[in-house]
Formats: structure tokens, C-alpha cells, sequence
């Protein structure tokens, strides 16, 4: 017992048999609970999102205990940074979160400016409002579309997809990429918007105003929908918040935190827009938290649009971006949750070291506390509604 | 011990399926498992009129036909494909001047600037290495180069068999 308390891997004896049990269980195999057994789901798993590795205690189709295993993708994102000048980290935060690639990069171009004392102009800020707004919009649909596919709704998934590709190509035609965005640069950004950006936005803004109405239609409205996530993984917010748990986890517990609302940074303290929270906490709470963020981000974007301004797109470029020494943090809110950057600087072109803060890897702690004493199946909707990105976690 | 399952499901939680749990036990009732009967199957058909719609309007569908439109698909101008160097419009000489500016912007090795001496003795481009399998297109060299000497390019069908196959020569091949 002391030994599995103390998350050991080791040996027990069970009527005469030896098991083994897996690092970071604290097993307690008593009377009547002799069908215990463990079960591995992932790293390659359909409803994993990406590689996730997690060791189950089940008895019986219910869940008793979820311990995520991390590391599959690790790629030492961090340490690679300290031997990367302050530019070239920017290109590498696109692979913490990619589908919050923009707001990443927005991320640790805040930091460095911060950090050097560089303005930013108004034209720039807009783009960057609305273009991390966007990018929320994207993140969301994609989360919409295969919490749908979870659930065994094809549908969704791929009508979730049609919205979104509306507003990948407008990031394509203004940075040339569609994942891996890179943009963002200290000070603005490394291109201004073509011409035909505001008039695309408008285009997708009011389309998407329909599409929401369509997706509710599709999935909110839905039975099956109703039946598989309410009452399902509720995550109280006192958990959430001793998780560090942050985004639309930590909203749909009823906690009306967000870092663009209580530490505005950029100009979202120039936009009005509404914090949606739920009130049980379970993942249908979750879930109708990030459909109406949509509609918050559409209205943010719709105000930014119509009050763009001209002027440049970026401040004084800099040859080389030397922080002087000392340590800088900047946090901002991405579609998972509240991301920090922390850069401990010496002085000269690279980072001494630099953290990340990531959202996914807080969320997901709180994942025993949601699933533990659930079914199987309902594990797919309570991983599908944390909305954990790996690669985010593992970095 | 942590080991009894903590969340019973839907404990407190009105059930949509007619019943209410306020104490873990489930309390029937006869109208709301009717309503919540017709209500169900009204979406299910609701979402299917909405598929329906779309498969006999198919206006609003955006999908590219790719591979069969390959004749006629533009890519955006500014689209990130892989790196390309800029000839002079008139004798289609490279703009680039060797001076290493993007060799040492880019973060992951990617491009080697070879020089060498012309007649003159100035130093020009001998060589331009670019490994495309080190490259994450992140445009910063790009960038950095103030001659601009060097573009992303628009194509993007750039699989190969053979990672040998993605070391390419952008200038100087026949030395
Ligand atoms: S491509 Fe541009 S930056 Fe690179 S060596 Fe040539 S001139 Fe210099
Ligand atoms: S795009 Fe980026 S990775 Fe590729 S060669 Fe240029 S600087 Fe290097």
C-alpha cells in the first residue's frame, strides 16, 4: 500500500498472484472489487486528440482512476529557445499550441516588447485583435467539429470544417501560411493585411452569424448531444481553480475569469464584449461556454472592422533583439485557456531560459477529478470538451 | 481512500430524460419522459432537414475539387511554400549579394551561402545550399534578406521518397 501511495511502480500480491501496477496509481484492491483492471488507451487513439497517452484503473466498464502519461511528442521546445535568438522563438511558439498559432506568437512578441519598451501602432493592434479573435473562431470550430466525430457524428465534423476554412484562407492570403502561422512580430507584425482583409472578414463574420445558428441546430439541440455530456465530468470550481485550470474549463465552472477581460492586453480593453460562464460545470457547460465565445469573438471582431484604422503596420524594426537582463512574463488568453510566457534574460540575443505556461497542461490535471467513476465511453466527451492540445503539453 | 467513484452521474442534476435526481435515485414521471420522447426525436429530424437542405442546395458548399482542379489552382501571393532565389529580370543572375544575412536568420540550418571570387576579385555567390528537409517555412529568412534576393515560393507538392531528394542546390549546381 505505501508503496503504490507513494507512486511507485511495484509488485502486489493479489490471492496469490503478482501484479504489477503502473507508476501513478494509488490502488486499493479491496473486497468485492476483484474485476479491477488496467487498461491502456492511446497514444495513437481516434478520440485522443492527437497522441495522448492515459492508463486506466477500470472495473468493469467504469473508470475508477485516469492517469495521463505524457511525453509521447515532448520535443523540448524550451530548451531549444535558449539556443534560438528572441525572432526565431516566435516561429517556435506556433508549435505549442497550433491552433492558437496567432495568439502564441502575440504571446511572446508581448513579452519582448515589454521587455525592449517598443510601441506598437494602432493599425497594428487591430489587426492583431482581430486576428487572434479569428483565430479563437478556428480553434473553436475545429474543437465543434470533432467533439461531433467523438460523439460518432461524422457531420459535424465536417461541416465545422466548412466555416473554418473560410478563415484559414484568410490567413493564407495575409501570411502565406495555414497552420504554422508566424506572424506576429515585435511590434506588429512581418506583413500588413492585404486589401481584400476587411472585406473577407465581414464576409465570414456574417456567415458565421448563420453558421452558429446551424451548428446549434446540428449539436446543441441534439438528443444524443444532451444525453452524452450533461451531468457528465462535472468540475466544480473550486477543483478547477486548485488545478490552475484556466479557459472555458475554468468559465464553464462558473468562473468569469479571462486574462482579456482581467489583465487586458493589446486594446481589448477598447471592446465590449460578454464573458459566457456555465453553472453546473459539466462538458454541456463547457460546450455552450465556447459556442458563445464565438459570438463574443464575432462581435469583437465586427467592432474592430468597422473602426480600422491606417497608418503602419509595425514600429521600428530592430536588427537584433537584445533584452536587457532580467526576467519578463506576459499572459494572454488562447482558445484553451490563459497562456504565460516567462523569459529570463541576460542580456543578450537569445533567452537564458524560457517558460511556458501552458493552458492544456492544467486543464488536463483536472482530468481523474472529472472522469474518475464514469463509464468508459463518457471519458470521450469529458477529453473532447477539456479540449487539450498535446502538443501544448508536452512542448 | 479516494478509490469509490466520486461523480455520480447526474447527482443533482435534473435528468433530461424525464427524471430528476436529487439523491442519486432516479424519480420517473410519466409527461416529462413523453416530452423529453417528442423533443428528442424533433431535433434528430431537425438536424437531418439541415443535411437534407445542403444536399439539395448545395450553394454554400466551399469544397476545393484538389487534385482535379490542379490545372487551375493559384495559390495566394504571399503563400509560404519553399524557398526560391530571385533572378535579375534582364540576365537572370541571382540578386543575391552572398552576404549570409539569411544563413543567420534562420533557425534551423536550413541554408548555406557558399561565396567565391569573380574576375574581379569581388566576392559573389558561388553556391546556395538550401535543405528543405530542415526548413519550417517560417519566411524569416525572407525576411532578413534586404536585397530581396530570396522568395517563398508557391508550389507545394514537395513530397519525396528520399530525404536526399529534399538537399537542393538553388544556385551553382554544375560546380
Ligand atoms: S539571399 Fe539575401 S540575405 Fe541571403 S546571402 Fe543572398 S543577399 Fe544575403
Ligand atoms: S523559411 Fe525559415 S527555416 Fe526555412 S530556410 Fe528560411 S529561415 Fe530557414
Amino acid at each position: 500500500m505505501t508503496e503504490q501511495q507513494a507512486g511507485l511502480a511495484g509488485d502486489i500480491m493479489e490471492n496469490g498472484v503478482a501484479m504489477t501496477v503502473p507508476p501513478g496509481f494509488s490502488i486499493d484492491r479491496r473486497e468485492g472489487h476483484t474485476d479491477e483492471y488496467f487498461l491502456n488507451m492511446g497514444p495513437q487513439h481516434p478520440s485522443t486528440h492527437g497522441v495522448l497517452r492515459l492508463m486506466l484503473r477500470m472495473d468493469g466498464e467504469n473508470v475508477l482512476e485516469v492517469v495521463p502519461h505524457l511525453g509521447y511528442i515532448h520535443r523540448g521546445l524550451e530548451k531549444i529557445g535558449e539556443n534560438q535568438t528572441y525572432l526565431q522563438n516566435i516561429h517556435l511558439t506556433d508549435r505549442l499550441d497550433y491552433l492558437s498559432s496567432h495568439i502564441n506568437n502575440l504571446a511572446l512578441c508581448l513579452a519582448i516588447e515589454k521587455a525592449m519598451g517598443i510601441g506598437v501602432p494602432e493599425r497594428a493592434e487591430y489587426i492583431r485583435v482581430m486576428v487572434c479573435e479569428l483565430q479563437r473562431i478556428q480553434s473553436h470550430l475545429l474543437w465543434w467539429g470533432v467533439l461531433g466525430m467523438d460523439l460518432g457524428a461524422i457531420t459535424s465534423f465536417l461541416y465545422g470544417f466548412k466555416e473554418r476554412e473560410l478563415i484559414t484562407d484568410i490567413f493564407e492570403e495575409m501570411c502565406g501560411a495555414r497552420l504554422t502561422m508566424n506572424f506576429f512580430r515585435p511590434g506588429g507584425s512581418f506583413a500588413d493585411v492585404p486589401d481584400t482583409f476587411i472585406p473577407r472578414v465581414r464576409a465570414v463574420v456574417e456567415r458565421m452569424k448563420s453558421a452558429i445558428d446551424e451548428y446549434d441546430t446540428l449539436l446543441t439541440n441534439n438528443v444524443i448531444m444532451h444525453l452524452r455530456t450533461k451531468g457528465i465530468g462535472v468540475l466544480a470550481a473550486e477543483t478547477a481553480l486548485a488545478h490552475g485550470c484556466s479557459g472555458p474549463v475554468l468559465r464553464g465552472s462558473g468562473v468569469a475569469f479571462d486574462v482579456r477581460r482581467s489583465d487586458p492586453y493589446s486594446i481589448y480593453d477598447r471592446f465590449s464584449f460578454d464573458i459566457p460562464v456555465g453553472t453546473v460545470g459539466d462538458c454541456f457547460d463547457r460546450y455552450k461556454v465556447r459556442m458563445e465565445e464565438m459570438r463574443q469573438s464575432l462581435r469583437i471582431i465586427e467592432e474592430a472592422a468597422a473602426s480600422f484604422p491606417g497608418g503602419p503596420y509595425r514600429s521600428k524594426k530592430y536588427a537584433t533583439y537584445n533584452l536587457p537582463a532580467g526576467s519578463y512574463y506576459s499572459q494572454v488568453e488562447t482558445a484553451r485557456g490563459l497562456l504565460g510566457v516567462y523569459i529570463e534574460a541576460d542580456g543578450g540575443p537569445k533567452p537564458y531560459r524560457i517558460k511556458y505556461r501552458s493552458p492544456s497542461f492544467a486543464n488536463l490535471s483536472a482530468l481523474n477529478d472529472l472522469a474518475a467513476g464514469h463509464k468508459l465511453a463518457d471519458l470521450v466527451p469529458i477529453i473532447a470538451t477539456l479540449d487539450v492540445l498535446i502538443p501544448d503539453i508536452d512542448r | 481512500m479516494k478509490t469509490q467513484a466520486k461523480n455520480i452521474q447526474g447527482r443533482g442534476y435534473p435528468v433530461e430524460r424525464g427524471g430528476f435526481v436529487p439523491d442519486g435515485q432516479v424519480h420517473w414521471s410519466l409527461a416529462g419522459y413523453l416530452t423529453h420522447l417528442v423533443n428528442g426525436c424533433l431535433s434528430l429530424v431537425k438536424g437531418m432537414g439541415l443535411t437534407f437542405g445542403y444536399f439539395s442546395h448545395p450553394g454554400r458548399i466551399i469544397t476545393q475539387q484538389y487534385p482535379e482542379n490542379r490545372e487551375t489552382l493559384v495559390m495566394f501571393p504571399r503563400f509560404r511554400g519553399r524557398l526560391a532565389l530571385v533572378m535579375d529580370e534582364a540576365g537572370g543572375a541571382p540578386l543575391c549579394t552572398a552576404c549570409g544575412m539569411c544563413e543567420k536568420a534562420c533557425p534551423n540550418g536550413s541554408i548555406s551561402v557558399l561565396t567565391r571570387r569573380d574576375s574581379g576579385n569581388r566576392k559573389v555567390l558561388g553556391r546556395y545550399l538550401y535543405r528543405f528537409s530542415q526548413c519550417t517555412l517560417c519566411n524569416l529568412c525572407v525576411e532578413s534578406c534586404v536585397f530581396g534576393a530570396i522568395r517563398m515560393a508557391q508550389d507545394f507538392e514537395l513530397a519525396a521518397y528520399d530525404s536526399s531528394d529534399l538537399q537542393l542546390v538553388l544556385y551553382g549546381k554544375e560546380e
